[in-house]
Parts: C-alpha cells; sequence; structure tokens
C-alpha cells in the first residue's frame, strides 16, 4: 500500500461517526449522512467515504457510487474563497458563461476543480434570486451582480 | 392468492398478482426480448433494473410504452408487444445502445456467446443510424478476470450478483451520465479490491465487457514443449458440464470423454482432481473430528464450527472481510492445491521428473482457481505447485482448437495412481457435496461402523442455507450449509455473535457450488441447467463402485508409502495453508 494523503485525525473521525449514529447509522440514510459529512470537512475525501460505508455496513463502491453520481458531492477540497458563478437561464442568457471561460482561463482550473495553491475553487450553480443583477458570481458568500468577462480580474484581485 | 386476467397480443392471461408483465406474455408463449433482465429462478436471483428498454411493449390507455420487465401486470390490461411503434422503439434503443459498443465482434472472446450480438442478430439491425462518441475506459486486469467497460452495456446484473448475492460490495455504477461505469469503489482495480474472483460477474455477463483471463496459449506451449511433463488434473463440476460447449443435453455426464480430450491434446497424465478431493477429506475429515474430539473433552480452546475450505471465492471473502475468523476454517488446502502438491512431490519422485520440468494444469469451473494457484504459499522456490488453471469454457477452447471432435470420441479412464477416486469426490461438484463426503468418512472412523447408506439426502438441494443433524451412532452432529457468499455471511453473522450452534459448516462461493461457477459454460440465466448438472454429479456418485473417500486404494497406498498418516508432519507441510488477513489491503491511496 503506497502512503496515504490525507489521515483524518482522531477527532475528525469521531465527529463523523458521530453524523453516521445521528442517522441511526441506517443504509438508508446515505446521502443525509454524506450530506453532513461535506459540510464537516468541506469535501468527501476517500477516507471519509470508507468510515461512512463501515458505519453503515455497506460496500464503500455504492458510497463512491453515490458521491461521483450527484455533482453536489465532491471529493476535491474546496478552495480558500470558492467561486460560484450562476449558470441559471436569466445569467446564461446575459453572458455567464463568458465570464466562467474567463475565470478558468485566469485560474488555469475546469469547473469543479481548485487552484494549485488552494485559494481559488471554481464551480457552477443555477440561480441565487437575483435575476435582476445577472449574471451573478458568488465569492465565498459575498455576491457579485452584472459581471463582465472584463471584471474577473477586478473580483479576482480582491483576494490576491 | 389474487389473480388478475389481461390481454396480450390478443390471447388471454390470467397470472397472480404482482407478476410482470415480461412473465405473464413467457407464460404464454410470447417471448418479449430482453437484455438487462435476467433471473435465476429457483434461486431468488432477479435483475429487473429496467434499464435497457428492450422489452418495452404498448399498453392500452397508457401515454408511453412500458418496460415488460419491471410493471406489472393489471386486470383488463390490453398488451401489443409487437406492434411498429414497438418495434421501432426497440430497434432504436439497440442501435443507441450499439452506437457505443465497439464493433469488434469478430475477436471479441465473447463472440458467439453475447446476448448483445444476439439481440442485434434476432432484432435483424444491418445498420447503426447514430453516430457519436464513445464511452472508453481503462482495461483492468486481475488474476482471474479482465474487466474491459467499452463493452458494458449498464445491465448492472454483475453488479446485482455481486452486491445481492454474493454480497461482496467489489462492483457498483458510479459517475453519471455518459461518464457512468460500473467499477469497484474510487475506481480502483479489481485486484484491489473487495473482489473474491468468484466470477458470477463474468458468468451473467451479456458482453464481453467482464471475461476471464485466457491461459490456453500457456497451455499449449507448455504441451508443445518436449522437456516439460504435462500433468492435467480436472474438477469434478467440469464432466457435468462441458457437454453443453458441444452441443450435449445440460446434465450430460461426460467423464470418459473428457480423459480422452485430454489425453488427445497431449497431455502426459491426464489425472482427476476428484483424486486429490478424497485426499481433501481424509485431512479434513479428520481435523473435523479432531476438534470435535477435544470439543467433547471439554477444551474451550478448540474452535467450532469447522468450516470447508475447499473454495478459493470463500478464501478470499473471508480473507478480505471476516479477517477476524480466519482461524475457524480447515487448514485443509483445495483439492487443486492438494494436487499441485502431491504431483510435484510424490509423483515426480515416481517418475524420476525435476518439478521445475513438470507442469500441471488444472481444469476448473471456476475463475477463482487461477488466482489461487498463483498464491506464493503455493509454490516451492518459485516453482508452483500448480502452473495454469483453466475454465471448462477453455478447455472446450482447446478441444476445438485441436480438431478433436469431442461427441465421437470414445470414453477412456484415467490414468492412475492419481486418477482413481470415489462416489464422495465427485459429489464436491455441488452444494453439499464436500460435506456429504466428509460426513461418510467421518461416520465411519469415529463410531467404527459401517456405514449403511451412504446417500443423506438430507444435505442435498439447492436451498440456499440449509441444515441437518447426523446421527453418529447417538452422537449428533449438527451440519450447516450455504452456497452463494450473500448465504455464507449469514452464518459467518452467527457464528461471530456467538449465535451458531453447527459442528461443521459447508460453504461454496457459487449459487449451486462448482456446477454453477464462475468458469462453467455459460447458462444465460436458465437455472434448470444446474439442476441438471447436480444431478448428473450425483448419478456418477451412484455409478462409482467406491464411494468412501477412505477407501480409495490409492489413497491408503499413498499414506502408506509417502504421508503416513492424515495430519503427518508431512501432510501438514504438503497438504495444509493459513490464511492471512487481507482487510486493510486496499484501503485507498
Amino acid at each position: 500500500m503506497s502512503s496515504v494523503k490525507i489521515k483524518l485525525n482522531p477527532k475528525e473521525v469521531e465527529k463523523l461517526k458521530e453524523v453516521c449514529v445521528s442517522f441511526n447509522n441506517e443504509a438508508g440514510e446515505l446521502i443525509n449522512v454524506l450530506h453532513k459529512a461535506q459540510s464537516l470537512f468541506g469535501y468527501l475525501p476517500a477516507e471519509v467515504q470508507e468510515i461512512v460505508a463501515q458505519e453503515l455496513k455497506i460496500p464503500v463502491a455504492k458510497v463512491y457510487g453515490v458521491v461521483t453520481f450527484y455533482s453536489f458531492f465532491t471529493m476535491i477540497p474546496k478552495g480558500q474563497h470558492p467561486i460560484s458563478v450562476c449558470t441559471g437561464t436569466a445569467c446564461y442568457v446575459r453572458g455567464a458563461e463568458k465570464v466562467l471561460d474567463e475565470f478558468k482561463r485566469r485560474l488555469k482550473i475546469e469547473v469543479g476543480e481548485t487552484s494549485p495553491d488552494g485559494k481559488f475553487s471554481l464551480s457552477c450553480l443555477r440561480c441565487v434570486g437575483a435575476c435582476g443583477l445577472a449574471p451573478v458570481v458568488l465569492v465565498g458568500e459575498k455576491v457579485y451582480g452584472r459581471v463582465s468577462p472584463d471584471g474577473v480580474a477586478e473580483i479576482l484581485a480582491e483576494y490576491e | 392468492m389474487e389473480f388478475v386476467n389481461l390481454t396480450i397480443d390478443n390471447k388471454s392471461v390470467k397470472v397472480e398478482k404482482g407478476t410482470s408483465i415480461l412473465k405473464a406474455a413467457r407464460s404464454v408463449g410470447i417471448d418479449i426480448p430482453t437484455l438487462c433482465y435476467m433471473s435465476l429462478g429457483d434461486m431468488n436471483i432477479e435483475n429487473k433494473p429496467g434499464g435497457c428498454r428492450i422489452c418495452v411493449v404498448e399498453v392500452e390507455g397508457r401515454r408511453n410504452l412500458a418496460p415488460a420487465c419491471c410493471t406489472d401486470a393489471h386486470t383488463d390490461m390490453v398488451i401489443k408487444t409487437n406492434t411498429m411503434r414497438v418495434l421501432n422503439a426497440r430497434r432504436t434503443v439497440l442501435e443507441l445502445i450499439l452506437s457505443d459498443h465497439p464493433a469488434d465482434c469478430l475477436i471479441c472472446a465473447k463472440s458467439g456467446n453475447c446476448e448483445l450480438q444476439t439481440m442485434a442478430h434476432k432484432l435483424g439491425v444491418r445498420e447503426i443510424h447514430y453516430k457519436g462518441e464513445m464511452s472508453t475506459y481503462k482495461e483492468d486486469f486481475s488474476p482471474s478476470i479482465i474487466r474491459d467497460m467499452d463493452k458494458c452495456i449498464m445491465c448492472r446484473r454483475c453488479e446485482m450478483m455481486c452486491n445481492e448475492v454474493q454480497t461482496v460490495g467489489a462492483l457498483w455504477g458510479v459517475n453519471r451520465g455518459f461518464q457512468a461505469v460500473v467499477s469497484p469503489a474510487f475506481e480502483m482495480d479489481l485486484e484491489k479490491s473487495t473482489c473474491t474472483y468468484c466470477g458470477q460477474c463474468v458468468a451473467v455477463c451479456p458482453t464481453g465487457a467482464l471475461t476471464e483471463v485466457d491461459h490456453t496459449n500457456q497451455v499449449i506451449r507448455a504441451l508443445a514443449d518436449p522437456s516439460k511433463t504435462v500433468v492435467v488434473q480436472t474438477a469434478p463440476a467440469v464432466r457435468a458440464a462441458l457437454g453443453e460447449e458441444f452441443g450435449l443435453k445440460p446434465g450430460t455426464l461426460v467423464t470418459g470423454k473428457l480423459a480422452a480430450a485430454l489425453r488427445r491434446l497431449g497431455f502426459n497424465f491426464v489425472f482427476d482432481t476428484d483424486f486429490a478431493a478424497d485426499l481433501t477429506i481424509m485431512e479434513e475429515g479428520t481435523e473435523l473430528l479432531d476438534r470435535l474430539g477435544r470439543h467433547l473433552n471439554g477444551d474451550k480452546e478448540v474452535k467450532l464450527p469447522i468450516l470447508t475450505s475447499c473454495c478459493p471465492g470463500w478464501v478470499n471473502f473471508f480473507e478480505k472481510q471476516f479477517p477476524e475468523m480466519k482461524e475457524i476454517p480447515s487448514t485443509a488446502r483445495s483439492p487443486q492445491q492438494m494436487f499441485g502438491a502431491i504431483a510435484k512431490t510424490y509423483f515426480a519422485e515416481k517418475i524420476k521428473v525435476n518439478r521445475k520440468d513438470m507442469v500441471v494444469v488444472s481444469v476448473m469451473p471456476c475463475l477463482a482457481k487461477k488466482y489461487e494457484c498463483q498464491r506464493e504459499e503455493f509454490a516451492t522456490d518459485g516453482n508452483p505447485d500448480v502452473d495454469f488453471s483453466i475454465s471448462t469454457r477453455e478447455l472446450a477452447a482447446l478441444i476445438k482448437g485441436a480438431n478433436i471432435d469431442f461427441n465421437l470420441l470414445p470414453d477412456e479412464d484415467f490414468d492412475n495412481p492419481l486418477g482413481e477416486s470415489t462416489g464422495a469426490a465427485v459429489i464436491f461438484g455441488t452444494t453439499g457435496g464436500v460435506i456429504e463426503a466428509a460426513v461418510r468418512t467421518a461416520y465411519e472412523i469415529q463410531t467404527k461402523k459401517k456405514l449403511e447408506k451412504v446417500d443423506f439426502e438430507e444435505l442435498r438441494g439447492l436451498e440456499g442455507v440449509r441444515e441437518a443433524t447426523i446421527d453418529f451412532n447417538g452422537l449428533p452432529i449438527r451440519i450447516g450449509i450455504a452456497h452463494g457468499l450473500g448465504n455464507a455471511r449469514k452464518l459467518l453473522e452467527d457464528i461471530k455473535a456467538g449465535k451458531s450452534y453447527f459442528h461443521a459448516i459447508e460453504i461454496m462461493a457459487c449459487p449451486g457450488g462448482c456446477i454453477g461457477g464462475g468458469g462453467q459454460p455459460l447458462h444465460h440465466g436458465d437455472s434448470s441447467i444446474l439442476k441438471a448438472r447436480q444431478m448428473a454429479i450425483y448419478q456418477e456418485d451412484r455409478n462409482k463402485p467406491i464411494r468412501k473417500s477412505h477407501e480409495n486404494p490409492f489413497i491408503v497406498k499413498l499414506y502408506e508409502e509417502f504421508l503416513k498418516h492424515p495430519m503427518s508432519e508431512k501432510a501438514h507441510h504438503l497438504l495444509h495453508t493459513h490464511y492471512f488477513n487481507k482487510k486493510n489491503e486496499f484501503i485507498i491511496e
């Protein structure tokens, strides 16, 4: 066996097990458990999936199957400043894709990825209810409205 | 019981409530085509994810077409299975599946035995109207099984076998859309997963996505090498199924033709794994009586129940999933490995051949045997006791490739000394057989009385978990039997929880035992074939003049000349093994 990249500390393992127990270790609660686990760790590394499988007494292949099926779940840690570009209908017609492309170009990452320095991650979401401001970008909790490709550099500069 | 009345293709049908349209149609001879659907009726194994949509039918009053495999029949339904709309939909679905399937049928291992190919033929597809991107995926080679997911049609049969029937949990559908694939966790290779190589996924795969590692070329090379003495052994279940590959009725015994074919293929010595099965009984039976005796004398250390250890899929299962119980199974090696160990020592000495110049080939109904013979503990100075293990299917290919007309072969006998066997050894090929063979011998040794009736009907059958109590002259011996790893798991959980009351348990990984092994001719979901093979095995047992392992004269001689007595130091060295904790080996990187 080669080296393990991430090693959860015993406290984190304990927390994760508590999450499982809060759902009575029921196999049918897998999605809820994963949901909680992801809010706990920010992502779902293989180890977390192994522990969930063990606690819920289900094959880890099944856990991995569910994690990879739902786009909400991720195995990649989010960046320090997670960027979400809304690609809902209103934002899309107002040029969200071009904004997204500009983020990709500047950060040199694809959607779902995290920059090598761990600073930014890029994802898409569907509508934050601010269609009047389309296209909308979220960085962390902060909302940016009427973003144009030219404004991307300025947004990123705020976090450099 | 509640019934429903409906009409299918203008025929009135009456079926039990809850029956699918597919089953209702088939009950009146309307054969709706299916692809992902699979049923092993008698064993309660059914796959109906409704994923492929080949079985769609038109239901009057319903807007869309209904998948017949997973839509219940209801009263007054009017169903048409062959309208223009249905035929078009079916063909479109198939063409779409084919548009993402490599068209390399000519050189595919499954060619001629592929359900997708058969379906394309049945529906008369001559053109694929859809051209587009093809999904590609890495190939995965393990010691026993090859995964070529480019050929996967996502029927999920393997997933159902691996999880619901075997509870191995190695395979699951992962990712989504075009990237979806059936894979081990984290898309690791099969070798690193919980896979036991039972091969049931291969046995049910409709296409060439899952196949066995082919060792026929290595065997041909060994046979062509004049410096090698090539010895072959063939497992009990092979003789009850090989005939199917040559058009014979399922359940046709071909023992004599099998020996003849192996001789014509050029093997120098045509032996029988059944000989080693008799030897297994001597060792395992003695171990059972030893543990039992100590238990009865109040020894608290002794571990009961004793579990059989002939099945390599089952050994892999407990090493990977129940390593804390690795002291409970018998330490007796499987017949394949006992044979190899004796062939390359006792027999090699007899014919004065260096073990390095001897090649032992086994013909097995099993894919896990391929892995088993590669285990390090079954080699001396890097030279394996068994060099190559080929499946029943691979042997059929060898015979066909050598231009041998199997059906015209005369019946011949196995060679001696490692070819003689008893009825007890033959029944190793079916669920219940190993323990029945053990009982025949253990009874006589324990009670020192002659067994009047050697047939133990109470141990036979195809129920997933069976139990029986055998009276050893006043001493009740409680026996459990499980086949299919999901059933084995139930008995293991009981042992773990301290709830097991058995003295001995027989476990075989495959449903039906070796007759339903992952290396057998494909039964395509027809469980009557398994029944026929089982009947054949018991018939062969009845035909044998000797039916108790300890009465095999060549076994008696082997102990006299070489091993001394069961569980002797030499026997321990050559015929027993130990197990490993393999649970942590597959944690992700």
